[in-house]
């Protein structure tokens, strides 16, 4: 077990120690820890810069826009599955909605990039037979959000309602009956019996969502961008990325990226603890 | 016998359920066909016409010929596929760093794993939570740049076996795996026995986990094989260059082929897009091949996984 203890000290506890980057100016020959202390410097550099509030915005718009959609989206699967008697029909949707999670991020947004293009692609194709106009999706900042979750939501729906299904197949069976004796049709029994026995799973993953929330997908969003719809597709990971190893303005992306993590952990922490006053469940 | 009775009294219950069904349940339940039938489709046609366009004419792929099946049948683009020495050498470099990056994640995964499921284990809580914060909290892209770069690692083959070789959420899959199904007495008995700890951890305790080494090793392969962003920022060099890597440089910045030839212009560029197709379904083949043989036991890691502890 010392490998792995070293493993975890060595890259995941030094970056954290590293991270005073932020408030020293990096030095290439002094090291970080020769470097000189600029106290807040690159924090009030990043408050005061223009881009600032578009990259917050940006983050904290197409972030929660994600968890809307994808939230309740696998739940619905899953309760309408648990609906379906035919186990054939059954196994055949599990299968293939399952199967697009597998799929690279890179072939993800290459094949969203090839079915959107406006000159040769499907959507577009199939758009101008039945008479629309062509549309640049990717070129659009306004569908830009859009295109982004729900391609997400496209490959991963399948995969996100195993969990649920795992919490409905656990629900106790008397609960059922007694639904049924209590004259209750099929929509009441998901509404009071289905729902509250897939809560606990739910709240977890909810928080899990949240806790994930300032961390975008940074690498399906960096392929996506184009100069066109970069005034919505620029979020903060993104812009640590350019800042930081583009340009090689280590301070200062190390400071954002500091600010993005912090802000994070509290918005977990926040949830966490309405999740365990509301419902009873947390993660800890 | 306990089977037996639940299942009669499923099939008496299905009876009863054929009989009483009221009109409203039926609708609803038609409701439910359909939209799972409307969810089916919108996820498999995407795929379907990946698939026939990888195997149409290049002109009709870009004369938007092909909607659903293929039209014209042709190899042509995984022909110009194979033809490509950047994507033999990406999928040479990505079979290596899936086989050894899975290698050294899932042993040191069960390394860190199995102590934490051991109650006997003394400091166990710290452990975890020193595992966990990491979940919580990272130092960020550039400080862990620094430190892979003041490793030496820049632009070598480690930089994606190393940095990011362990999963927290593995660690805690494997450890509730351990925790659930091999009891405390079994390390006293061999400790009695005089057995060493590596010696257990060998002889007892690997041979029991093979459906947890199952599971994580088809999980880190997984996301080995797919991974590009650890070798967009610390490679260089192209010949060591991961698949996925190769890809982006082909199919969303186009560097693929240059020609200026003003009469094959267009011939190239539909040979391109065509290529395109072919690419996707070479790239993601390995995986969606073996996926229906391993599905099950994804869903058993990501149950494993979801129990709380």
């Amino acid at each position: 077990m010392i490998p792995p203890v070293a493993y975890f000290v060595i890259f995941k506890y030094l970056p954290m120690a590293n991270a005073v980057l932020a408030f020293k100016n990096y030095n290439v020959i002094k090291g970080i820890w020769g470097s000189p202390w600029v106290g807040m410097k690159y924090f009030d550099l990043l408050f005061q810069n223009p881009a600032f509030k578009t990259l917050i915005v940006n983050t904290l718009y197409i972030s929660f826009y994600h968890l809307a959609v994808s939230f309740p989206i696998p739940i619905i699967l899953a309760l309408a599955l648990n609906e379906v008697k035919n186990v054939r029909f059954k196994k055949t949707v599990q299968m293939v909605t399952y199967a697009p999670y597998f799929i690279s991020t890179v072939v993800m947004v290459s094949i969203v990039m090839l079915f959107l293009s406006p000159r040769l692609g499907i959507v577009n194709t199939i758009a101008n037979a039945l008479g629309f106009e062509s549309v640049n999706y990717l070129g659009d900042p306004s569908l830009f959000r859009s295109v982004y979750v729900f391609s997400d939501v496209w490959q991963t729906m399948g995969y996100s309602a195993v969990i649920y299904l795992a919490a409905l197949s656990g629900v106790d069976p008397s609960l059922y009956e007694a639904a049924k004796v209590d004259g209750a049709s099929r929509f009441q029994k998901i509404l009071n019996v289905d729902i509250p026995g897939i809560m606990p799973a739910a709240v977890i993953i909810l928080i899990l969502s949240v806790g994930n929330i300032m961390a975008v997908g940074f690498e399906k969003m960096y392929l996506l961008q184009n100069p066109l719809n970069l005034s919505t597709s620029e979020i903060i990971s993104t812009y640590v990325y350019k800042i930081g190893l583009l340009n090689a303005n280590y301070s200062f992306a190390t400071a954002v990226g500091l600010f993005n993590s912090v802000i994070n952990l509290v918005l977990l922490l926040v949830v966490n603890t309405i999740a365990r006053r509301v419902s009873n469940t947390s993660l800890w | 016998m306990l089977i037996a009775k639940t299942q009669s009294g499923h099939a008496a219950g299905s009876v009863r359920r054929a009989i009483r069904e009221s009109l409203g349940d039926r609708i609803f339940i038609a409701g439910t066909y359909i939209f799972l039938t409307v969810v089916l489709i919108a996820v498999l046609y995407p795929l379907v016409y990946i698939l026939s366009s990888s195997i149409s004419s290049p002109a009709a792929v870009s004369s938007g010929k092909v909607w659903l099946w293929p039209v014209d049948l042709t190899l042509d683009g995984y022909k110009a596929v194979f033809r490509n020495d950047q994507v033999i050498s990406g999928y040479a470099n990505s079979l290596f760093y899936t086989v050894f990056g899975t290698l050294i994640s899932v042993a040191l995964t069960i390394m860190i794993a199995y102590p934490l499921s051991r109650k006997s284990f003394f400091g166990r809580s710290p452990l975890m939570i020193f595992v966990t914060f990491t979940m919580l909290f990272s130092g960020g892209l550039i400080p862990t740049y620094l430190v892979v770069k003041s490793l030496g690692m820049i632009d070598t083959r480690w930089a994606l076996l190393i940095p990011n070789a362990i999963w927290v959420w593995q660690v805690i899959i494997a450890r509730t795996f351990f925790q659930s199904t091999i009891p405390d007495e079994l390390s006293e008995a061999a400790e009695i026995d005089g057995c060493s700890d590596m010696r257990f951890l060998f002889s007892v305790i690997v041979p029991l986990a093979k459906p947890i080494i199952a599971v994580l090793a088809l999980m880190y392969a997984v996301g080995q094989w797919n991974a590009y962003f650890d070798a967009l920022i610390y490679l260089k060099s192209q010949s060591i260059y991961p698949l996925q890597l190769i890809l982006r440089s082909i199919l969303i910045l186009n560097n693929g082929t240059g020609s200026i030839d003003a009469a094959e212009m267009v011939k190239r560029q539909q040979l391109a897009e065509l290529m395109k197709y072919s690419l996707i379904v070479v790239a993601s083949l390995p995986v969606l091949v073996i996926y229906p043989f391993v599905q099950r036991y994804f869903v058993q890691g990501m149950l494993i996984g979801s129990v709380k502890g």
